[in-house]
């Protein structure tokens, strides 16, 4: 299973193996890590599982979409060009080892 | 007085919120969850839309593991419904007879599905769907039977619909009122919504209820209706709303009115006992009108604003409600509160499945509806927030560019308010 580390504003960091198919915001929540608030639930319809995704790992999920981009003018922390909603990005075989760093706050 | 030990009656969003926010507010007395439900809490939202057709899987509907509750300190009592609440002694009674004291009590006790009232509706093969219990044995079922008779064209009873039909079953539903989810949206939604369902091959029957469950073998096998005809379907789902769960509060003397009536601070009458969620009548901000809303958003945003008050900071409820649901490939996203609108304009074309519709009363905006159009939604959030003007022009105009309008209305607002500071520091 890929691996996904979720940093913490603090640098403390979680690996967890998250099944490919499966969002990386389900990750944290599964794993119960506070910070991905997601309550949504995954629809893209709040702003509160914001993630920052650099690179290498950015370029290797799709581009943002309209809904997406509209959530992300709306997150709590402020949002950069690595931001991304983790409800929208869906853990492949490509991405293991991928790292997010989560924001300062999310509601 | 100090609060130390808080109970939350209702394991479902609201409860779960509350409990959640105390926390990250840094209340750090005891918090006791308690639920009908066994196990975790879970999210209702994807039940009836991606669990039904493509997901069904269980552990991905929990809100948080079991170990995270033990990692915050929330003590989860979830599978005991509580009997009684002694607002004298501040204390709740389980149904094993377990006794909890409170400082401070949160009703969450959310709502129950509003039972079909005819002949056959206790007939197995009848469905409905509100737990993640009601959800599997529908998918189950869905996944033996051809055909399905849908009973309510709200909310739920569409996404049920959609999803059966992405899984091939035949699919009639029955609707007493004359368009589909009139209690929410604009008739130019209805009428959308009703044409896509139509399209997609379901059997829209409007204005027709339903008399009887028939019966063949011991199950249902399809409902008679009130224009005489008989719609025969392997299954029956019923979606008629939900009634919200009052009784504790009525048994402990509280004030209901289509719910447990809470002030704009989500506090009942007895200072130590709040109500949030789907079980709450609150007053519309700047009226004294109640609304009791049935959204993920509501119980959420009552959550926080109740923590943030228990942990010191008082702040009155005063969120934008927003919803959606999702069916075929139409996303619906919804701001506001619009029952009582008068004038609805159209910002696109309904023909292209991308628009909005803005719903006025008179030249006051309650509302806006959205269809795959999230920046509109997005913009009607902030619009209704921050009490924008926006005319009926403006509304209908797709070159008026509501996300600079908006930007420009924050700044204006912003430098109003240097404005007074200076006058005042002056």
């Amino acid at each position: 299973m890929p691996t996904v580390t979720y940093v913490h504003p603090d640098g403390t960091k979680h690996e967890v193996e998250v099944a490919t198919g499966k969002r990386v915001m389900h990750g944290a929540i599964g794993a119960g890590i506070d910070g991905i608030v997601a309550e949504c639930g995954g629809q893209a319809m709040c702003a509160t599982c914001h993630v920052y995704v650099e690179s290498p790992w950015a370029d290797k999920f799709p581009s943002i979409s309209e809904e997406e981009d509209e959530m992300l003018d709306d997150t709590v922390s402020p949002r950069t060009d690595a931001s991304r909603l983790s409800c929208q990005l869906v853990v492949g075989d490509d991405v293991d080892g991928l790292i997010v760093r989560l924001p300062e706050e999310q509601v | 007085m100090s609060v130390d030990r808080i109970v939350i009656i209702g394991s479902g969003q609201a409860g779960f919120e509350a409990a959640v926010s105390l926390r990250s507010h840094g209340f750090a007395g005891s918090i006791t969850l308690v639920g009908d439900e066994p196990g975790v809490p879970y999210q209702r939202p994807p039940l009836s839309k991606a669990y039904l057709h493509c997901d069904p899987d269980r552990d991905s509907l929990a809100l948080r593991p079991a170990q995270y509750f033990e990692d915050h300190r929330i003590t989860l009592a979830c599978g005991k419904p509580v009997v009684r609440v002694d607002r004298d002694a501040q204390l709740v009674e389980l149904i094993d007879a377990t006794v909890i004291e409170y400082d401070h009590l949160i009703l969450a006790t959310g709502a129950r599905n509003r039972l079909l009232p005819v002949p056959g509706a206790d007939l197995p093969g009848v469905h409905y769907l509100r737990t993640a219990g009601e959800a599997e044995s529908l998918t189950s079922s869905m996944a033996s039977c051809s055909s399905l008779v849908v009973i309510g064209a709200g909310f739920i009873g569409l996404e049920v619909a959609a999803a059966a039909r992405k899984k091939g079953l035949d699919v009639t539903v029955v609707e007493a009122m004359d368009r589909p989810m009139a209690r929410a949206l604009s008739p130019v939604m209805s009428d959308y919504f009703s044409a896509a369902h139509t399209e997609h091959g379901v059997h829209m029957r409007l204005s027709t209820g339903a008399k009887t469950v028939v019966e063949a073998d011991g199950r249902a096998a399809g409902v008679t209706t009130t224009s005489g005809d008989v719609i025969p379907a392997d299954a029956v789902v019923v979606g008629i709303g939900v009634v919200p769960n009052i009784e504790l509060a009525v048994l402990a003397g509280l004030p209901v009115n289509n719910g447990i009536v809470v002030d704009e601070y989500l506090r009942t009458p007895d200072e130590n006992i709040s109500a949030i969620g789907d079980c709450a009548a609150y007053p519309i901000p700047g009226t004294a009108r109640l609304v009791r809303l049935e959204s993920v958003q509501n119980a959420v945003d009552q959550a926080r604003c109740l923590a943030a008050q228990l942990t010191g900071t008082s702040i009155n409820y005063r969120s934008v409600p927003w919803f959606w649901s999702e069916q075929y490939e139409s996303k619906l996203q919804m701001a506001g509160l619009t029952a009582g609108a008068d004038t609805h304009v159209v910002r696109g074309s309904v023909d292209s499945g991308a628009f909005s519709i803005f719903c006025f009363l008179g030249t006051r905006l309650l509302g806006v509806e959205s269809v795959n159009k999230p920046r509109d939604h997005m913009t009607a959030r902030k619009i209704l927030s921050s009490g924008m003007p926006l005319t009926l022009e403006q509304a209908a105009d797709t070159d008026f560019d509501l996300k600079l309008a908006i930007a420009r209305h924050k700044d204006e607002v912003a430098s109003a308010e240097v404005g007074e500071r200076q006058v005042v520091a002056s």
